[in-house]
C-alpha cells in the first residue's frame, strides 16, 4: 500500500471515531430506523443530554443497583402498522418486546407499566383486543402490568394506537451481560429463523401486492434465555434481541462495543423459505430484516454446543443454530463468509431497510 | 442495476387478462405479463420479474446448458489442480 | 429457489474461479468493466472478488440508475412533491438519493406526501384510489425498467386516469458505455454486459464495441456463477485473440431482445437531445422523454419545472473512478469534501459505488485480509 493510501485511510479512521453529529434540520424515518441514523441521534442528542455511566452502555435496559440486589430497568414504544398482524398484534409487541429487553439483560421480568396514546376515533373494539392480548402475552410472560396512563389526542395527531412499556426485572444471576463482553474465540448462536416479524409486517401493510403464509414471531424470550444462563452459567457475554436493523444491526454494536470481529456463516443462518422469497422480490437482505422473538447470543466458544443444546430445548429456540464467531481481527467489523465461499463486510444498516429495483 | 427475479407462472389472475399470479420461494404475486404478449405461457413456465412485470420467459433449455457448461468446466480443472499440489509436493 | 440456488454454488465456484486463473496469463493485468449497479451489487453480496486471482479487477460502471441521476432532477422532482395536491411516487432506492437541497427523505419529513411503490402500476393504483390528488411517478431506471413505465402508461391512458403523470428519468446504456469508450486514457480489457437491459434490447446493440472499439463483451446474469462465468468467458476471448459480444444469461435474454418491450418505449418516449449523468457529465441522446403524443402524463409539462442546474463540483473526479483511470483515494475530494454523510459524485452515493465501498471498507480490502480467516471451530462443531 502506497503511503498516499495510508494517509487516506488514517484519515478516514480519525473522521469515524469523531463525535457523532446530526446533520439534518429535521426528524427523517431514518432516525427511527434502528440503524446508523438512529445511532447518531441517540448518541449526540440523548446520551449528550442524559450522559452518565448507566445509560452510556446503551444496552437494551439499564442494570440498576438496589441494595444488595440487581434490577434491569427498560421502556420501549410501539407504533406498528397496521395494529394487527399475521402472528400478533401491538398489544403482544408492547408486552413482549418490553420483556425481551429485560430477559437481554438477564433479568426475570416482573412488572410493567403500560402507557396508551390513543387518536380520537379509535374504536374501542379495537382497544380492547389490544388489551386483551396484552393481558394474556403479561400472563404468558410471568409479568404483572402495575401502572399505566392514557392521553387521547385529535384525529390526525396519532395514526390510532400508540404504546409504551415500560418494565423491571430482578437480575438473579452474577455477571452483566453487555455488548462490550464479546471474546475472540467466542461463539455467536440465534435462536431461531430471522426475519419474520418485518417480512410479516411489509405484507400485512399491503404496498407490496405480496402474499406469503409468513407470521410475526413475536414472543417473550425470558424462559428461552433462563434456560441458556442456567445451562452456561458465567459464559455467556452478550444477548441481543434483533429488532429494528435485524442481526446485522445487533452484531454490528457487539463488534464495535467489544473491539472485535464477528465472523458469520451464511450458510448457517436461518432463514425460512418463504422470508427469502419475500426478500428476494424487494431487493431486501433477511440480516437487516425485523425479528420480535428471536435473539443473538454470544457465549464462551468451549461451550457453543452446550449453548446450542440449551436453546434447542425449548420450543421457542427449537430451530437455534451456531451461525458465526467471534475473532480479534478486523476489529470492530462484521464480517460474513458467503454461500459461495467469498467473504464480505456486513455493514451497519443506513437508513430503513428499503425495497429496491436496482 | 435491475432486480430481476425468477418466479413461476402459477395461473391466470382475474382482474385483467395482462395480469397473472407468479409465485417466489412460497411466496405469491401478481405481476403484469403484458411485455410477453405473443409468447406462449403456461402454469409452470417461469418468468423474470421486475418492478411487477414479466419481462423475458426463461428458457429451461438455456438454464441447463449453462449448467453444462460449469460442470464440463469443473472436472478438468479440479484434475489439474490435483495434479499441481502433486507435482509441488515431489 | 429454482434459477437461483444452483447459480450460488460453491464447489462450482471454485471449481470456475480454478479455470479464471488459469486462463491469466502470468504477469498480464486484465480489467472488467461490469456495467451495471446489480453485477456490482451480486460482487458485493457475495464477496466474488474473493474467487478471481490477483491479475484480473473488476471496475465498477455507471449502471446505477440513481448514482447517475443529477442533482438537479432530484430538485426538479422534490419541487414536484412539495405541490400541495401531488402525491409523488418512487422506488425505494431513490428516497435516500440527495439533490443539491437534500432527498426525498427530507422533503418527506417536510410534509411532502412521497410514497415507496414496488412496480409503477402500484403508482397508478394510487391514482385511481385519490381522484382529487394529482400523482407523479418518479421513473428512474435503464431499457430494464423504461418498458414498465410505458406499459403502465399506455395503461392510464387506456382506462382514462387524468391525474396521473410520469416524471420520466430513465435512461440508456448504450450512450454511457460510448462516453466511457471513448475516453482517450481507457484502461478496460473487457465488460460483462447488463443482464437485465440486454432482455429488452437484446445483444445486437453492443456489436459495435467489439467491433469499432475491440473490446469483447460477455452479457451476463446476475447470480454469482453467472459473474464468474463471463469473466471466465471474456479471458476466454482474449486467450484466443477473439473480440464478440457473447451471451452468458441465454436462459433470460433472447439474442434479439423483448421486441414488445422496445415497442412500448417507442410508442411512449421520445429520445432526448441530451442528457446530464451524475459523475459524467452530458451525454447525447442518453435518456428518454414521454412522446409529445402523451404530453398529459409527462409530468415535465404538467408542472412548471425549475430546471435548475446543480453542476457536479469541479474537484469531483468520479469520471475518472468509473473509468478506472483513478483509484478512489486518489480523487481529490475523496474523504473529505465528498463522504458518505455528504456524497459529491456518483460513486459515493450508493453504498455500493466504488468510492462509499472503499470508504467504507478500505481498511479492509481483497489484499490486505488475513488468508484464512480465523473462524474458530466452534461454528463447524
Amino acid at each position: 500500500m502506497s503511503g498516499g493510501e495510508q494517509q487516506v485511510l488514517d484519515r478516514i479512521e480519525r473522521a469515524r471515531r469523531r463525535k457523532p453529529v446530526v446533520r439534518e434540520e429535521l426528524i427523517t424515518l431514518a432516525h427511527g430506523s434502528g440503524g446508523k441514523a438512529t445511532q447518531t441521534l441517540v448518541e449526540a442528542v440523548f446520551l449528550e443530554a442524559f450522559r452518565n455511566p448507566l445509560l452510556a452502555t446503551l444496552d437494551d435496559g439499564a442494570t440498576l443497583p438496589l441494595g444488595s440486589a440487581r434490577a434491569a430497568f427498560t421502556t420501549d414504544s410501539y407504533v406498528v402498522s397496521p395494529l394487527f398482524f399475521p402472528g400478533g398484534d401491538i398489544g403482544d409487541l408492547a408486552v413482549n418486546g418490553t420483556v425481551n429487553d429485560l430477559a437481554m439483560c438477564g433479568a426475570r421480568p416482573r412488572y410493567l407499566s403500560a402507557g396508551f396514546i390513543l387518536e380520537e376515533g379509535f374504536p374501542v373494539a379495537d382497544l380492547r383486543r389490544v388489551v386483551a392480548s396484552m393481558a394474556a402475552a403479561a400472563t404468558a410472560a410471568g409479568v404483572e402490568i402495575v401502572t399505566g396512563d392514557t392521553k387521547v389526542v385529535q384525529r390526525g395527531r396519532a395514526d390510532g394506537c400508540y404504546i409504551t412499556t415500560t418494565g423491571v426485572g430482578v437480575i438473579e444471576r452474577p455477571g452483566t451481560l453487555s455488548a462490550s463482553a464479546a471474546r475472540p474465540g467466542d461463539a455467536v448462536l440465534v435462536s431461531g429463523p430471522i426475519g419474520a416479524h418485518g417480512a410479516a409486517i411489509m405484507l400485512a401493510r399491503g404496498d407490496f401486492g405480496i402474499e406469503a403464509p409468513i407470521t410475526s414471531d413475536t414472543a417473550p424470550l425470558h424462559d428461552v434465555v433462563a434456560g441458556l444462563l442456567d445451562a452456561l452459567p458465567g459464559q455467556v457475554r452478550t444477548l441481543r434481541d434483533a429488532t429494528r436493523g435485524g442481526v446485522a444491526t445487533v452484531l454490528n454494536e457487539v463488534a464495535v462495543a467489544s473491539g472485535v470481529s464477528v465472523v458469520l456463516e451464511e450458510a448457517a443462518i436461518p432463514v425460512r423459505t418463504e422470508v427469502t422469497g419475500v426478500c428476494e422480490l424487494l431487493g431486501l437482505d433477511p440480516l437487516y430484516v425485523a425479528c420480535e422473538g428471536r435473539f443473538v447470543a454470544v457465549v464462551d466458544g468451549a461451550h457453543a454446543q452446550s449453548a446450542l443444546d440449551a436453546l434447542r430445548a425449548h420450543p421457542l429456540g427449537a430451530e437455534a443454530a451456531i451461525i458465526g464467531a467471534v475473532a480479534a481481527e478486523p476489529e470492530a467489523l462484521v464480517l460474513l463468509r458467503t454461500a459461495i465461499g467469498g467473504t464480505r463486510v456486513v455493514e451497519i444498516l443506513v437508513g430503513d431497510p428499503l425495497p429496491r429495483i436496482c | 442495476m435491475c432486480l430481476g427475479i425468477p418466479g413461476e407462472l402459477i395461473g391466470p389472475a382475474e382482474e385483467h387478462e395482462d395480469l397473472a399470479v407468479v409465485e417466489v420461494s412460497g411466496v405469491r404475486r401478481r405481476i403484469n405479463i403484458g411485455l410477453l404478449e405473443g409468447q406462449d405461457l403456461k402454469p409452470g413456465d417461469w418468468v423474470l420479474v421486475h418492478v411487477g412485470f414479466a419481462l423475458s420467459k426463461i428458457s429451461e433449455a438455456e438454464a441447463q446448458a449453462v449448467l453444462e457448461y460449469l460442470e464440463g468446466l469443473g472436472q478438468p480443472y479440479e484434475d489439474e489442480i490435483d495434479a499441481l499440489r502433486a507435482s509441488d509436493i515431489s | 429457489m429454482r434459477f437461483v440456488d444452483e447459480y450460488r454454488d460453491a464447489g462450482r465456484a471454485r471449481a470456475l474461479a480454478a479455470g479464471i486463473a488459469a486462463r491469466c496469463r502470468p504477469g498480464r493485468r486484465y480489467a472488467f468493466m461490469e456495467v451495471c449497479g446489480g453485477h456490482t451489487h451480486t460482487i458485493y453480496k457475495h464477496g466474488l472478488e474473493d474467487h478471481l486471482p490477483e491479475e484480473v479487477s473488476l471496475v465498477h460502471g455507471p449502471g446505477c440508475p440513481v448514482c447517475v441521476i443529477p442533482m438537479g432532477r432530484v430538485d426538479d422532482a422534490i419541487h414536484i412533491a412539495s405541490q400541495p395536491d401531488v402525491i409523488m411516487t418512487s422506488f425505494g432506492d431513490l428516497l435516500r438519493v440527495p439533490g443539491g437541497t437534500g432527498s426525498f427523505l427530507d422533503a418527506k419529513a417536510a410534509g411532502a406526501d412521497i410514497r415507496m411503490v414496488y412496480s409503477p402500476l402500484d403508482a397508478l393504483k394510487i391514482a385511481k384510489q385519490n381522484p382529487d390528488r394529482r400523482v407523479v411517478f418518479m421513473a428512474i431506471g435503464f431499457e430494464t425498467t423504461a418498458p414498465s413505465t410505458a406499459m403502465t402508461v399506455l395503461r392510464a391512458a387506456a382506462e382514462g386516469v387524468r391525474n396521473f403523470s410520469v416524471f420520466c428519468n430513465h435512461v440508456m446504456i448504450i450512450p454511457a458505455i460510448k462516453a466511457i469508450l471513448d475516453s482517450p486514457d481507457l484502461r478496460l480489457d473487457g465488460f460483462i454486459g447488463p443482464g437485465h437491459v440486454s432482455a429488452v434490447i437484446g445483444c445486437e446493440p453492443y456489436a459495435f464495441i467489439a467491433r469499432d472499439y475491440g473490446k469483447p463483451l460477455v452479457v451476463a446474469g446476475f447470480e454469482p456463477l453467472d459473474i464468474l462465468a463471463s469473466v471466465h468467458m471474456l479471458l476466454g476471448q482474449l486467450a484466443e485473440d477473439r473480440c464478440e459480444v457473447e451471451n452468458q444469461y441465454a436462459r433470460v435474454v433472447p439474442w434479439h431482445g423483448n421486441p414488445v418491450a422496445m415497442e412500448a418505449i417507442g410508442r411512449v418516449m421520445r429520445l432526448r437531445p441530451h442528457f446530464e449523468w451524475r459523475g459524467l457529465g452530458f451525454i447525447a441522446h442518453s435518456a428518454l422523454a414521454m412522446a409529445e403524443e402523451y404530453a398529459a402524463f409527462d409530468a415535465e409539462r404538467v408542472f412548471d419545472l425549475p430546471g435548475v442546474r446543480v453542476a457536479d463540483p469541479r474537484s469531483c473526479q468520479c469520471g475518472e473512478v468509473l473509468k478506472g483511470v483513478l483509484k478512489p483515494w486518489e480523487c481529490k475530494v475523496f474523504g473529505t469534501a465528498c463522504t458518505p454523510e455528504t456524497p459529491i459524485g456518483t460513486c459515493m452515493v450508493s453504498s455500493e459505488g466504488a468510492c462509499a465501498a472503499y470508504y467504507n471498507f478500505g481498511r479492509f480490502t481483497r489484499d490486505r485480509r488475513p488468508a484464512v480467516i480465523p473462524l474458530g471451530e466452534v461454528s463447524r462443531a
